[in-house]
């Protein structure tokens, strides 16, 4: 099938990335100053003596069964690592993709419905300028006002120390709003969600002008289609025509948007979780490139273009499946 | 005589641009009687599809109307959106050119007719039903319950055009305004689709405004004809008389331009010029750059409709240097 | 039945004058005239930044070291005692740089492989078009980073991973373009006449198969900044000395909070260079492109 093609690009590419690398990770991997037969013997190891292709094989094979060698940083399998980290990037941008749609669609629908007056130009006006700043400044300024100015939200983090020392609560699934829901520990609720705010609300505005233009964009062109001026030529009131028919049209296509959105979020949280210091796949990237932690640094670019794959693929499938048009007789 | 089912009187529509106005319609008038079918022919630009979408106060902005247009006894112009909303499907129904594009592609067609029917009658999901598939029985589409769950496209092009006439007859209107609905159609389905209005015509007594570009289906279905160039009507009368002894030069270039069987290999005759530009008119007659027949006093003077007798109509100065036409024009 | 009203027959029309069309067109197209007149504004910056600059933007004076705005240091200053307005003005030369090379390097590689893909079609259109996918199947930013990463952090290799990155767009955009130009009579004619393949594609598809890169080069113009600026503040892409917006926010990053200006006028600056591109290639979008007509 076609994932498996492209997949196998990725994979591809990521390889010949990692044959590229500058600097010897071999020696930085065994630390020291290695002799050269320490060298050989840990070349021969990773299997990095063998003929190119060969290598290729063993990486394809070595990548579907999930084993990305040890972290050079953590000296923990980089598998390992991405699972701890896994979750907390679920959290946070699975909430961003819901209260980007939450917020984003009906902005962009009223936007179209109510084009060229003062709440269009608004809207608009807002949407070009939220796409023109910086994700990074936008972290930065939000800590500024609410951590510097006014003090009301943690400056970084996922949790304070001290909570997690004081309420433990038992990791179920990974995302720390369920879990302490789930172990009844207010107190420890309270304080992921508060660490949650700044980097959500970054992560948010920085995707919510992206998806608001596009959905006005969609909705205009809907409400230029004939039979949008049918429903009007039969007496339809204009609420039934763009909040029944309209929308109608409008949604099916947009689902293609979230997996955009969803994209753009985890690029997004690469920056957002660096400033925040949220222990998610992002920080892990860039944690692991700035410290030339190469079989960190390969492994979690593997996971993280597979897992936007997936999401795109689910989209793609589920598109299908609503479109009316695209059923057969 | 009975009052007229839709009245237009000076009618004029604009659209404002950058330091001009497109004048889409100047000045037209029109009557179409109860029971009667009223062809309205002109070519693209003329207004014709403006002046429909007039009379059900559907010009979208910044269009500006102008005149009077009275449907069954009810003032269109000037009204206000809710008033309109009430009347459009109930008093008049529109059906278009491009029924795959004008019916809602993510509903099912008996459902969208439904729809339009619940929201003008105060009537349950099962009796809407049941009245759309009448609608359905009644334009002779086959297997009525099959067709009322199906989605647009998976409709013939003929099929769509009878559902968009069955949506049309669903909250029984007295008018039913047709804007070029054969035209996209193969020729085979055009001859089935005429066919069908006329029986609806004759069978319900509606009155029916159909218009198009089409001089040959003008004269299979139509009683009466109103020829529109430039935004205004230049003729009008019963359909026989306008084609068989045309009074104004452009229906009779009209006419001459239409290949017929029989001509042999005589040349084909195209009218001189090109369409005005409805934002800047010369002064005078909107047609004279393009006629034979123009004088200094159409050049000057925009000629006025004046009556010929018989309910025939024409505005031209020079309607009197009319050749006699013999019955072969009708096609 | 007798028609109504000479009025209507005619309206006095006369040629619009040029105040007039001008007047008009800034005041329907006010955001671009804007985007446009600060673009202006931020080129010339760049371009004469050594006399616009108030101080040496490289002397590291530790006595000034962390000064706010004021007269003298316009922005302020930062942690070495650097004036940070004329740093912000030679950051304005990498930042067009940088935009420049990277949309120019994406569309003179995707160029050629979209004119290829859409012009031969077949086998090569989806070898072609398969190998762009892959490229499109990373989330944004993820292979830019895994690319610098590979090559070593720096702006040269920032900005070659980024056009990497980028020219499948360019690809997938003109190979559509092509597609709808290809089937144009007057192609046809011109390869009944006997024109080569090279030649035709060279004379008559490019030219009329452009209009939609160079609309969407204008567009990402200002993405390509924010992404560089992003990639140096993360610490992959510029680094020190070089002058770029995002690696003097970064630099200053520890002290933010009660030195404001050391990180905001740099994220200004981008923030204000990017609204001006955007708008202006908006505009252009919508000038050269009927569909998008949303002034009327």
């Amino acid at each position: 099938m076609l994932l498996v093609i492209t997949l196998l690009g990725v994979i591809t590419i990521t390889f010949v990335l990692s044959r590229v690398l500058p600097g010897s990770p071999v020696e930085l991997m065994i630390g020291g100053h290695p002799t050269q037969e320490q060298i050989d013997a840990k070349k021969h190891e990773l299997g990095l003596d063998l003929p190119i292709h060969e290598q290729f094989v063993m990486f394809v094979g070595n990548t579907i069964r999930g084993d990305f060698g040890t972290s050079l940083h953590t000296k923990q399998p980089v598998i390992e690592d991405i699972a701890e980290r896994a979750t907390a990037t679920l959290e946070l941008t699975t909430l961003a993709v819901v209260l980007i749609i939450l917020i984003g669609v009906p902005i962009g629908v009223i936007s179209a419905v109510h084009s060229n007056t003062m709440v269009d130009h608004a809207a608009r006006t807002l949407s070009i300028a939220g796409v023109a700043l910086p994700v990074f400044m936008a972290a930065i300024l939000l800590q500024m006002v609410f951590y510097g100015a006014l003090g009301w939200l943690p400056i970084q983090g996922r949790m304070s120390s001290v909570i997690l020392l004081d309420y433990p609560f038992e990791r179920v699934t990974g995302l720390y709003l369920v879990d302490t829901l789930l172990a009844g520990s207010w107190i420890a609720f309270k304080d992921a969600a508060a660490h949650m705010v700044l980097p959500l609300a970054t992560l948010t505005l920085a995707t919510l002008p992206m998806v608001t233009r596009i959905t006005r964009n969609m909705m205009m062109e809907v409400l230029g289609e004939e039979y949008i001026r049918t429903a009007f030529a039969y007496g339809i009131p204009k609420r039934d025509i763009y909040y029944r028919y309209a929308l109608k049209a409008v949604l099916i296509p947009l689902i293609t948007v979230i997996g955009l959105a969803y994209g753009f979020l985890l690029g997004g949280s690469v920056v957002v979780e660096f400033v925040f210091d949220w222990p998610g796949l992002g920080g892990y990237v860039v944690r692991s490139i700035t410290r030339s932690d190469f079989p960190a640094s390969i492994g979690v670019t593997v996971v993280l273009a597979t897992t936007y794959l997936s999401i795109n693929l689910i989209v793609d499938m589920l598109y299908f499946a609503i479109d009316p048009r695209l059923r057969s007789t | 005589m009975s009052r007229p089912m839709l009245s237009v009187n000076g009618l004029s529509v604009d659209f404002p641009e950058l330091g001009r106005t497109v004048q889409a319609v100047r000045g037209c008038d029109l009557e179409v009687g109860e029971g009667e079918i009223m062809g309205l022919v002109g070519e693209s630009g003329s207004g014709k599809s403006v002046t429909a979408m007039a009379c059900l106060g559907l010009v979208p902005p910044p269009g500006q109307v102008r005149g009077e247009i009275v449907l069954d006894g009810f003032q269109v112009v000037g009204r206000k959106e809710s008033e309109l909303t009430r009347v459009r499907g109930e008093l008049a129904a529109m059906i278009f050119q491009n029924p795959g594009k004008a019916l809602n592609p993510f509903f099912t067609v008996g459902r969208q007719i439904a729809d339009v029917l619940k929201h003008h009658r105060a009537i349950n999901d099962h009796a809407a039903r049941e009245i759309v598939l009448g609608a359905f029985r009644t334009v002779h589409l086959p297997d009525p319950d099959i067709t009322f769950e199906k989605y647009p496209h998976q409709l013939s092009g003929g099929q769509l055009q009878r559902a968009m006439i069955a949506m049309a007859l669903t909250c029984e209107p007295k008018l039913l305004i047709a804007d070029e609905p054969t035209t996209a159609l193969d020729v085979t389905i055009q001859a089935q689709v005429v066919v069908l209005l006329r029986e609806l015509a004759a069978t319900r007594g509606l009155s029916i405004l159909f218009i198009t570009h089409d001089l040959g289906v003008i004269a299979a279905l139509c009683d009466r004809v109103a020829v529109m160039y430039a935004g205004t009507v230049v003729e009008q009368g019963p359909v026989a008389d306008v084609l068989g002894r045309p009074l104004h030069p452009y229906t009779a270039k009209l006419l001459d331009s239409v290949p017929k069987l029989g001509m042999g290999k005589a040349e084909l005759t195209a009218i001189p010029g090109q369409v005005p530009d409805m934002g800047s008119l010369p002064p005078g007659c909107a047609f004279q750059p393009r006629c034979e027949r123009a004088s200094e006093q159409c050049r000057q003077h925009d000629p006025v409709a004046r009556s010929f007798g018989g309910g025939r109509l024409a505005a031209c100065f020079h309607v009197e240097d009319a050749p006699e036409l013999g019955d072969d024009r009708v096609a | 039945m007798t028609a109504i009203g000479d009025e209507f027959k005619r309206t006095p029309v006369s040629e619009p004058s040029l105040a007039l069309v001008v007047r008009h067109f800034v005041t329907s197209h006010v955001l671009f005239v804007v985007g446009a007149v600060v673009f202006t504004v931020i080129v010339i910056c760049a371009l004469f930044a050594p006399w616009v600059a108030t101080h040496d933007p490289i002397a590291i004076v530790f006595a000034d070291k962390l000064e706010p705005p004021s007269l003298d240091h316009l922005m302020g200053t930062d942690s070495l005692g650097r004036d940070i307005f004329s740093r912000v003005m030679f950051g304005a030369r990498t930042s067009l740089m940088v935009g420049v090379v990277v949309t120019g390097l994406a569309i003179l590689i995707g160029l050629p492989i979209g004119l290829l893909s859409g012009y031969f079609g077949g086998r090569v259109d989806t070898v072609l078009m398969r190998f762009s996918d892959v490229f499109l199947a990373f989330p944004p930013l993820l292979l830019p980073i895994a690319i610098t990463a590979a090559l070593g952090s720096g702006l040269i290799n920032a900005m070659f991973a980024l056009a990497v990155s980028w020219f499948p767009w360019y690809a997938r955009i003109m190979r559509g373009s092509v597609i709808r130009v290809k089937n144009e009579l007057y192609i046809s004619a011109a390869r009944a006449m006997g024109v080569s393949h090279t030649r035709t594609m060279i004379r008559h598809v490019v030219p009329n198969a452009l209009t939609p890169v160079v609309v969407q080069g204008s567009m990402d113009f200002g993405y390509t900044i924010l992404a560089a600026a992003s990639l140096s503040f993360i610490g992959i892409g510029a680094q020190p000395p070089r002058m770029e917006w995002g690696l003097m926010a970064a630099l200053s990053r520890s002290k933010f909070l009660d030195f404001w200006w050391t990180v905001t006028f740099p994220g200004l600056a981008i923030f204000v260079t990017v609204l001006a591109v955007n708008l202006l290639g908006d505009g252009i979008r919508d000038m050269l492109d009927p569909k998008h007509k949303e002034f009327r």
